[in-house]
């Protein structure tokens, strides 16, 4: 369907090759800025909005934040929704607890029983917490953020403190509870077209249950049934 | 179930006299004021006059003749962007209220039982946000491109429209979809079970020639794509697949992104799952290694039954599901009825698509509707005697590449029942004796 290379490899071989560039330029492979559309990005521009962070550490900014510090901020801006220890508020996410509870029967995915890195905590707070004013807190209460939920989950001491040294460093415990590759199809269901099986059993149906909101009329929030 | 037609005619007959009532007497003073029309305007008013009650009081099947025939429709730009009949206005987006703990964070239904084609209307796209739909100002938009590139730019949206443009029809599902129901049969209606997938035709640009603008370095071999709203949504997505068939759209269905769809711009990942799809598009980054995010991490992993999970589990396996007859959609009397529904899958085209009426023991090939296409929603049919005693129906779809649509109790032989996304399994609906449709399991 496309005649675009498929590695990142051929297409910068394509790009920068002396003997391509002194070529006339075919098809697709052309080098960087033949369309120069758009302004270049300068580096205070890409500072500004460059906000992720990876579990090497990579994007962590300066600052530093301590346990004690986090509980300070803790209970300003997030134990409203996400409770006084983690434990969360209605339907707003647990942040802690939940240890072996994954091949349980009914898992709670929390930051110290799930979350592979302690990365994805600093970046996600920074990027979308508080939940009503994202982008709100400075660095250093992210920081300090991110120390006081890794010791709500007993994973750092009280004395932590959160910097772009010691971050990278913290082992979460269910790092090792992943597969990052796509193994699927996990299942190999045979096309099978005549007599399949003996019989059909309904085992469970949701006529009566309840918990289905009307498909006509205004939208509400009742449930019909 | 059977109450249904008879208040669906009495919000009929209320919006007839609404609309009766609101358009034609307006067109009739225009034209009276106008002088356009003398003794003919006179008859228009009279006419009308004299037949509403009496059309409102009866059918109007023959031999009557419709009070619609005998006065005059509305004028051009009545409405200058078109809205459906308010007799449709039950087709709309739902959500269900228990599932999620607010409206800003969460999810609303494709009404799928009333659509036809594969082509969902915009204003019906599903919804998923993260932190509530932003509004945008396009003039103030940018797209940066940055990383392990040669030239780091900054792109307005008049800059991304100067591009070549591709359009393509791709599906996006949300992973998940159906995910209600790993435990058991819960919802009773198609829209609230299979409503987080909708499909569109989608005008952009590759990314590949975004990409390529910017000069991907060496070591590059992942991209991050981020969104400009409160939640910052971000993906790490490998290059090989950025390169393939991603494009920065723009466009839905012939005009801009509706907001809810990413307005200004979006991610199109055919056949990934959608939250891939990074909405309000604002940078990509090039870099070596994936960024592990929440997005990738704490969701969009499957969790399984030994407690360990899967990650990047981006393509949306092969999945049907029969539209009609529906719980929203049951049968009105024996007699021939046509099966119809919509098959997809993320590894490429639709191959065929299987009908059984009694539970899966027997099964036929149903007739699929051209266009069938990559990554695409793709119609089926089926003509059915139905003898009106009770049946089960299903459907299973077998995609290019071979994949058989598995049974729900063969996903969770393997899964388990706490993987949250990708429950792709085949969909059983009862039809009862008396017509009516009920979601149900088999053991």
């Amino acid at each position: 369907m496309s005649s675009f290379p498929k590695t990142p490899r051929l297409l910068a071989g394509a790009c920068c090759g002396i003997l391509l560039a002194s070529l006339p330029v075919i098809g697709s492979a052309e080098q960087a800025g033949h369309y120069g559309y758009g302004e270049s990005a300068t580096d205070e521009q890409i500072a500004a909005w460059d906000i992720d962070v990876r579990p090497d550490g990579m994007g962590l900014p300066e600052g530093s934040g301590s346990v004690d510090e986090g509980m300070a901020v803790y209970e300003t801006y997030c134990a409203s929704c996400h409770g006084a220890f983690g434990e969360g508020m209605g339907r707003n996410p647990k942040l802690a607890g939940g240890d072996g509870s994954l091949d349980q029967d009914r898992p709670e995915k929390t930051v110290g029983s799930y979350w592979p890195y302690a990365s994805t905590l600093w970046d996600y707070i920074h990027r979308a917490m508080p939940f009503f004013a994202p982008q709100s807190l400075s660095d250093d209460q992210v920081y300090a953020l991110t120390a006081y939920v890794l010791n709500l989950n007993y994973i750092v001491e009280a004395d932590f403190v959160a910097n772009k040294e010691t971050l990278p460093k913290v082992v979460m415990p269910n790092q090792d509870g992943f597969t990052w590759e796509d193994s699927r199809p996990v299942v190999n269901n045979e096309r099978c077209m005549k007599d399949c099986k003996e019989s059909a059993t309904v085992s469970d149906s949701a006529a009566g249950k309840n918990l289905t909101p009307s498909t006509t009329g205004p939208l509400d929030e009742g449930m019909t049934e | 179930m059977l109450g249904k037609p008879r208040r669906l005619h009495r919000d009929v007959s209320k919006a007839v006299l609404e609309e009766s009532e609101r358009l034609p007497s307006a067109e009739r003073r225009r034209f009276l004021r106008n002088g356009l029309f003398t003794a003919g305007g006179a008859m228009v008013g009279g006419t009308f006059a004299g037949i509403a009650p009496k059309a409102l009081a009866a059918t109007q099947s023959p031999p009557e003749i419709p009070s619609w025939t005998r006065t005059l429709g509305a004028g051009v730009v009545t409405d200058p962007y078109g809205v459906p009949s308010p007799f449709e206005k039950d087709v709309i987006r739902r959500n269900v209220p228990w599932l999620t703990a607010d409206k800003v964070s969460s999810i609303s239904f494709s009404p799928l039982q009333h659509l036809k084609g594969i082509i969902t209307p915009n204003g019906l796209f599903f919804e998923r946000h993260h932190a509530g739909r932003p509004e945008i100002d396009p003039q103030q938009h940018r797209l940066m491109i940055h990383g392990l590139v040669e030239r780091p730019i900054i792109l307005s949206m008049e800059d991304l429209q100067r591009f070549p443009s591709v359009s393509q029809i791709n599906f996006i599902e949300c992973p998940a979809n159906g995910g209600m129901e790993w435990r058991g049969a819960q919802l009773n209606s198609l829209q609230f079970l299979h409503g987080m997938v909708s499909c569109a035709e989608w005008t952009g640009v590759r990314l590949s020639t975004l990409l390529q603008e910017a000069g991907i370095k060496t070591e590059g071999k992942w991209l991050l794509a981020e969104g400009a709203d409160g939640a910052a949504m971000t993906r790490s997505i490998p290059l090989e697949k950025a390169l393939d068939d991603v494009i920065v759209a723009y466009a839905q269905n012939g005009e801009a992104l509706r907001r809810e769809q990413g307005y200004p711009i979006r991610l199109v990942v055919p056949g990934w799952e959608g939250n891939t799809h990074v909405k309000w598009l604002r940078r990509l980054e090039v870099g070596d290694k994936p960024w592990m995010q929440r997005e990738e991490t704490s969701k969009y992993t499957d969790l399984m039954s030994d407690g360990t999970a899967h990650g990047f589990t981006w393509v949306m396996e092969a999945k049907s599901v029969i539209t009609s007859p529906c719980p929203e959609m049951p049968l009105r009397g024996k007699g021939i009825h046509q099966i119809e529904g919509l098959a997809w899958s993320g590894r490429g085209k639709v191959k065929a698509v299987d009908i059984s009426v009694d539970g899966g023991q027997n099964w036929q090939q149903a007739q699929l509707q051209e266009p069938v296409m990559s990554k695409s929603l793709t119609r089926f049919s089926l003509e059915w005697k139905w003898d009106g005693n009770p049946a089960l129906l299903q459907s299973r779809v077998i995609d290019e590449t071979g994949y058989v649509q598995p049974t729900l109790a063969q996903l969770k032989q393997t899964r388990g029942t706490n993987s949250i996304y990708h429950k792709n399994s085949i969909q059983t609906w009862k039809v009862n004796a008396d017509g009516g449709v009920v979601n149900v399991q088999l053991s």
